[in-house]
């Protein structure tokens, strides 16, 4: 059976399509449901915050292991 | 001009490598292998060394090069999780309801960017990454770490695309949950 909401995805499967965004390029029609799920959401944009912060942290760490001289 | 202070201050950097190198390898014999091959070509080219740049950002900068030797060289084996960590998919240790919606709204981190260089952070989030299972962790840093693209590590380990996407997944669910109850539940709880 057909899904009736081809863009409708659950909260599980957005975080799963916000992981995997972490590392590769998501197909247009997810890339489109993703962002569907992220307005209408009102749980799902704090994991967003949370895996952008994880982000910015492995840039500080990085940058840590560049240069300790302190 | 090669000095005795310089080969002296490459020497005394070997600790320091030797932690990344570990971090990345999980293998001790692997490591130092990666970290005396870049003691000796530092030596060996001390010219090259532009005295702009800090040293160890110099040294860490080969070390990443020996690594991916390494790395390259172990192949699809870097890959390969002992049978750990097969069991159930760690999306199901976060709230979800029966329908898969959050039970529960994940938690605000804040906006702890000051946080996120400090030295408490930094070891709360190394020892996060060092708790991964190894073959996890090795291919979560070298995306992270050594920052190639997920297109250079399936070559690198001749790793199919799938498989790297799943460990990743994993990698980063349980990295994400760390932090949490390591750091972020605890700055709150403070």
């Amino acid at each position: 059976m057909k899904p009736l909401y081809p863009l409708r995805r659950t909260c599980k499967e957005a975080v799963a399509l916000m992981i995997a965004r972490e590392d590769r390029e998501l197909p247009r029609l997810e890339r489109w449901a993703l962002r569907l799920h992220l307005v209408v959401c009102k749980a799902c944009p704090s994991f967003e915050r949370q895996l952008l912060t994880m982000r910015q942290a492995m840039g500080a760490w990085r940058h840590y292991s560049d240069d300790e001289s302190r | 001009m090669p000095s005795p202070t310089f080969e002296q201050e490459v020497a005394a950097s070997r600790g320091y490598l030797m932690k990344f190198a570990r971090l990345q390898l999980r293998n001790e014999t692997w490591a130092e292998d990666a970290v005396s091959e870049t003691v000796l070509a530092a030596i060996a080219k001390p010219q090259a060394f532009e005295r702009r740049a800090q040293l160890r950002t110099w040294l860490v900068g080969i070390l990443k090069h020996k690594i991916v030797d390494a790395l390259r060289h172990q192949g699809r084996e870097v890959a390969l999780g002992q049978g750990e960590d097969d069991r159930a998919d760690p999306l199901d240790h976060l709230p979800f309801d029966a329908g898969g919606h959050f039970a529960e709204r994940p938690a605000d981190w804040g906006n702890p960017e000051q946080d996120l260089g400090s030295r408490q952070f930094l070891s709360v989030l190394e020892a996060c990454t060092e708790k991964l299972p190894a073959a996890q962790g090795r291919l979560f840093l070298m995306r992270e770490w050594l920052e190639m693209s997920s297109e250079e590590i399936c070559k690198a380990l001749s790793l199919t695309p799938t498989n790297l996407y799943v460990q990743l997944h994993r990698a980063r669910l349980r990295l994400r949950e760390c932090l949490e109850l390591n750091w972020f539940a605890r700055r709150d709880a403070a």
